[in-house]
Parts: C-alpha cells; structure tokens; sequence
C-alpha cells in the first residue's frame, strides 16, 4: 500500500491504462506539456510521448469531437475538460453524440471513452468554475457518471471507465485533489455501479458523493459522539449506473435517508435516489427523506459566503438531528 | 464581395500526376454516371413515399446535388470514413450501401440500416464506413477529425470525409475542427457542399465573406479550393487528389463544392423563398442531363447509358419493394442498444 494525493492518483490511473493498452490516448488542454491545471497528469507526456498524450487548442467541441471520432474507430479516448462547468460548451458532443449515436446507429458503433473533468466548489472560484454538475450528465440516457471520493477510488473507477465500452463520465472533486489517501499496491481495477459503505450504523443513512462523502462520514462522528445516534454513510461512487441495492438495503435497515449533495436543490441527483426510496421503500421508512443540497441559486465567490451555501458538516448534522425528532 | 484567389477552381498539391491530368477510364466515369442517377432515382422514390404517406418525419433530399457525394464516392478507398448530415441519403448509398437499408429506414421499416431508431437523419452504415449522419450543424467536423486521428495513429492510411453544407461554415465546431484538423495535419477532407441556402435564409445574407468554405481556408493554413460542384469529374479529381494528400500525411482539405438543391430544405418546404430566375438558372446546369451529354460527346453509346438509367430505376423499384414488404421493427428494441451490454438499463 502507498499513500497517493488523489491528485497523484488521476495520473496514476492514467498511466496504469495507457502502459496496459496502446489504444488508451489523452487529450485536452494544458494536459501534456504543462501535467494539467491541477497538476493532476505529470509526467504522462514524458512516459508516454506526444503521439499518446496531446495539447489540444481551447476547443471543448473539438476536443469531446475528436474523442468521439477516434472511440469509434477503435482507440480507448481519455478527454480532458478542464473545469466541468464548460461542458456547457460542448454539451453537444456530450448529450447528442456521444451518449445517443450507439442507439441511433442500433448499436453498430462503440464508444469507449472517458471524460474527465474538475467538478465542484470549494476554491472560491465563483459561479462557472465550482458547480457540480454531475445531475447534468446523469439526466441524458447513454452516459455512463463517476465521482470518486478517494485516491483509491480514483486508480480503480477510472480503470474500470477506461475498460468500460461505454462513454464514461467521470467527476473528480478539485477540494479533494490535495486529500491523501492508500492506493493498492500493483494493477487497481474496480466496478462501476458499486457504491460502498463507509460507515455502518443503524439509525439513520447517509448518501453522499465525491466530496460530500467525508462531510457526511464527520457529520456521522458527530452525530455518534454528541447524540448517541448511529449512522450509516454510503458512498454512491457512480450515478449510473445507479447501486439502488445498497441504498435500499441500507434506508430499510435504518428506515431514515438523508442524501447530501453538493449541486443545486432541483433534479439534484438525490431527488432520483428519494423518489427511487419513496417508490420502494415506503413502508419502511420511519421519517421523510431530507436532501441537503446547496440552495438554488449560482455559487458566490467569497469564502464565507461560499461555505455558507456549501452543505457543510453542521448542517448535516441539524438536518439529521432533525429527522430523528 | 469576390475574392479572386478563392473564386478560380485551385488544384493544390496534386497527387500521383495520371489522376489529375489523365482522361478519367472509361468505366470510372460510367460508375460516375450511374452513381449520380442511383441517388436522383433513390432520392426522387423518397419523396414519392412521402407523398404517399409512407416516409415519416422529416427528410432533406439532395436532388440537384448529387454530382459531390457520387464524385468522393467513386473516388473513395472501400475503407475510408464519410461522416455526413441528414442531407445524407446521397452520401450513404454512394459507399455501397442498400437502397432497400436507406429507403427502409426512411419509412421505419424492420429493414432499415437501423431498424428505425436512427431515421432519415440519421443513416449510418459501419460495415460500408458510413460512421453516421449528423443532425446537429457542424457536430460531425471535429468527430471526422477524431476517426482521422485514429486512422493516422493505427497506421491505416484511412481517410476521413466529411460533407456538410454551406450553413455549418458559421457554427463554432467547423473552426474548431478546422484548426484542430490543420494543427495535428490529420487525413480529414472537409466538404462544403454550397447550396447558397441554410433552410430558408440565403448563406450570403449571413456570411461575412462570399465563399463561406474556400475564404475561411486561409485561415486555418489551408488552400482554397473551390469547384463546380455540379462537374461530376471535377469533383472526382479534386477529391482524388485531396484523399491522396491526405494519405500521405499531408494534412487536411477543405473543398468548398457549388451547387444548388432543387426542391426545399425538407420535406415541408415549398422553398419560395428562391427567385425564379435563380432556380431556373441552376436547373438549366443539373448535373446529371450535362454529364450524359458529356458522355455522348465523349462517344458512349445511348444504349449503354440508358441501360444504365434502366438498371438504376430496377434498382430503386426493387428496393421500393422490398422495404414496402418489411415489417415494422419489432417495439422490443426500443430498449435496446442504450449500452454496448445491449439493453438500458441503469439500476440493479
Ligand atoms: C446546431 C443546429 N442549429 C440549427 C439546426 C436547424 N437546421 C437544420 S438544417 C439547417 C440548415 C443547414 O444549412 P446548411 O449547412 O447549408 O446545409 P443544407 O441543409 O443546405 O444542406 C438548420 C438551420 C440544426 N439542426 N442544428
Ligand atoms: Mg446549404
């Protein structure tokens, strides 16, 4: 086991991919030359040369076209979008070609490529460099949406969307990039459509993703030390396909769900999850579901008001307080 | 607004020097006049089926334009890439693909290309490498530019082509594509079939220059080339040429093809908006009536060109046909092919 920055963690992943298979390429702006606004892809440009890991212009269309392009016919595309708040500008590629052309076309092309991009808040960046819009992704049929919360789960899912014969989008959380965390030792591989139990309790379940994961799994601490009450925290790790087992196994067993979600209130991917418990598991529940979601409205740049919009550990807490009487 | 340099035909680095100047064998300019007829017979029946009632939804006939798609097609390797628009019928058939595919999948028939989940807009046939038709202007540059990176990069010596209309010349992805294409020299030809209208508006009357394709070119590092699009073999040598230099990894082409369709954008446009005059005019240079009598002049026989016309007319009827007798795809596939797994589903 070596302790990785899930910064260090996304060029690992990356490398682990291009060594094993030569039709893995890499593109997107400032990736090669310069390792990556975040500094999130050093050294692959040394390791893997300028035929596999390519600069592109500032060219979101081009880039996601280009990736598409070169899925179909044969290559295993990682594309780059620098911050995931302009994938507004390419959405095209994303909704209409990418996710639709293998219905389209009755399943005669693939598209086995990732899209990689830095989501969400917490730099103070303002309103078009810190949503989270990974609800985007999940509303259009044919994506595949990732969000890893740790380095672990970086190298594992990213290698899993890269296998995958799926376009994949994958959401790394920039708060996390400096968060350190042990990676296994050799090839990481894991499953997309898994989510996993970070915490086990019995009162209450926590759903969360990306960055929201160690706020609820603090929340949960608190909630434990301060009132006695028990929390399970389930990391969702990937929208779609969607782990509905877990969360169902969980919200019976504790008969109370909570999700916290770092995107606006509405279609936040939380509703689907709450609706998804309220169809099924209705009988079982012991209290209303609660969202906790960032309120609806663009994202302020100043720290405080930035943290005030932000779910944040205490009002996870109050929330879940709240459900338990 | 002219620009000379863009306005004379430009023949930039030919390729091996008997495609260009050398008369064009015989046989190649009857594949070029059956080809042509082929897509005026096809396109002519789809309309028809309309009126009939039998082709739903939408379609974009390219009467009038056939002489660009037949030209690349003849010209093409049987493993190149077309990427075209939902004016792609032409394009589709011209890389082998069955009429009874394109027709079926135009009435939404089990027998079409893709079994009525794609439609008219979106005809797509890989085995022939018709990677797709594009329905949304302009999204197809930068996918043509990404097949042509992957070519280069497998080693193929696949080329991408890539038609679209004059209209896309003004949305962001041809620029990009454009650039990108010219900055990484990939196997890609760019072409711009002008038609002189987007659907209703005339291209020039939102256009800052008069060749929306040929005087962007130098802005990308590029030569302008712009041909008569309604000269079969004009478009059969320009293509040669510019499939040639991108097999040798020179880089990109951008043709700008003129021409003119005869009937509205789609099925639901009169096309009133076009002076009579000028309607007129283009009709009097349809490129299928000039070429026959091209060939006739060259010393072909009148039976050997009407039995072609005949052949082509069989064709069209057997396929009218065929896709008439298919059944309605089954409600099933629906649901299928959301995932390469072959269902839709998202949930366990
Ligand atoms: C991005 C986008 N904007 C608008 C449309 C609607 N639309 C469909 S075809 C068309 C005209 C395109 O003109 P042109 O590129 O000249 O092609 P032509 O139809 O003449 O072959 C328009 C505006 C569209 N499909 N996609
Ligand atoms: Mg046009």
């Amino acid at each position: 086991m070596a302790e990785l920055t899930y910064r260090e963690a996304v060029a690992a992943g990356i490398a682990q991919e291009m060594q094993r298979d030569p039709r893995v390429v890499f593109l997107g702006e400032d990736v090669a030359s310069a390792g990556g606004v975040f500094k999130t892809t050093e050294g692959l440009l040394q390791k893997f040369g300028p035929d596999r890991v390519r600069d592109t212009p500032i060219s979101e269309q081009a880039i996601l076209g280009v990736a598409m392009g070169a899925a179909m016919t044969g290559l295993r595309p990682i594309a780059e979008i620098m911050f995931s708040d302009f994938l507004a500008v390419c959405w095209d590629m994303v909704a209409n070609q990418i996710a639709k052309t293998r219905y389209m076309t009755n399943g005669q092309c693939s598209f086995p490529l990732v899209i990689r991009t830095a989501n969400g808040a917490g730099f103070r960046f303002g309103a078009q460099h810190s949503q989270s819009v990974e609800s985007w992704a999940m509303a259009v049929p044919g994506l595949k949406v990732v969000a890893p919360s740790t380095p672990a789960d970086v190298i594992g899912l990213l290698a899993a969307a890269v296998r995958d014969p799926d376009p994949v989008l994958f959401f790394e959380q920039k708060s996390l990039y400096a968060t350190k965390g042990e990676v296994p030792d050799g090839e990481h591989v894991d499953e997309l459509g898994k989510a996993k139990v970070r915490r086990a309790g019995e009162d209450v379940t926590l759903v969360a993703l990306g960055a929201m994961v160690a706020r609820a799994l603090e929340a949960a601490e608190r909630l434990q030390s301060e009132n006695g009450i028990s929390a399970t925290v389930v990391d969702l790790r990937t929208l779609v396909p969607l782990d509905t087992q877990t969360i169902l196994s969980e919200v019976k067993r504790t008969g109370r769900l909570v999700t916290v979600e770092e995107n606006p209130r509405l279609c936040g991917w939380g509703a689907e999850v709450a609706s998804i418990v309220a169809e099924e598991l209705f009988y079982d529940l012991d209290a209303p579901i609660v969202r906790v979601t960032t309120p609806h409205a663009p994202l302020p740049a100043a720290d405080n008001l930035e943290d005030f919009v932000l779910p944040s550990v205490e009002k996870i807490v109050d929330r879940v307080r709240m459900t338990l009487g | 607004m002219t620009n000379p340099q863009a306005s004379k035909p430009k023949a930039e680095a030919p390729g091996p020097k008997e495609d260009i100047a050398e008369a064009i064998a015989p046989a190649t300019r009857l594949k070029l006049f059956r080809s042509q007829l082929e897509i005026r017979y096809l396109e002519k029946r789809a309309y028809d089926l309309f009126l009939q009632n039998l082709v739903k939804g939408t379609s974009h006939l390219a009467l009038g334009q056939e002489a660009v798609a037949a030209g690349f097609g003849v010209a093409m390797r049987s493993d190149d890439y077309t990427f075209c628009t939902y004016r792609g019928h032409a394009h589709t058939l011209v890389r082998g693909v069955s009429m009874a595919g394109i027709l079926g999948e135009l009435m939404g028939r089990d027998c079409g290309l893709t079994r009525g989940k794609g439609g008219s807009m979106h005809l797509t046939s890989v085995e022939h490498g018709v990677m797709g038709s594009y329905a949304i202007v302009g999204a197809h540059l930068p996918i043509a530019a990404g097949a042509a990176w992957s070519a280069r990069y497998r080693g193929t010596e696949q080329v991408a082509v890539c038609f679209f209309g004059d209209g896309a010349t003004n949305i962001g992805a041809f620029h990009e594509a454009l650039n990108l294409a010219a900055v990484w020299k990939l196997p890609v030809v760019f072409v711009c079939e002008n038609n002189l209208y987007m659907e209703y508006t005339s291209i020039e009357t939102v256009t800052a220059v008069a060749h929306p394709a040929a005087d962007r070119a130098s802005a990308y590092g590029l030569e302008p080339v712009l041909i008569d699009g309604n000269d079969v073999e004009a478009v059969y040598r320009i293509a040669l040429q510019a499939l040639a230099k991108a097999r040798r990894g020179e880089g990109p082409s951008l043709i700008e093809a003129q021409t003119y369709r005869h009937g509205g954008h789609s099925r639901a446009d009169p096309a009133k908006y076009r002076p009579r005059k000028e309607v007129d005019a283009w009709l009097a240079r349809d490129p299928i009536p000039s070429y026959r009598q091209r060939l006739l002049a060259l010393g072909f026989s009148e039976s050997s060109l009407a039995e072609i016309e005949q052949e082509a007319q069989r064709a069209v009827d057997q396929a009218t046909e065929q896709a008439k007798a298919s059944p309605v795809p089954p409600t099933d596939i629906a649901g299928r092919d959301v995932w390469a797994s072959g269902g839709s589903e998202w949930r366990n």
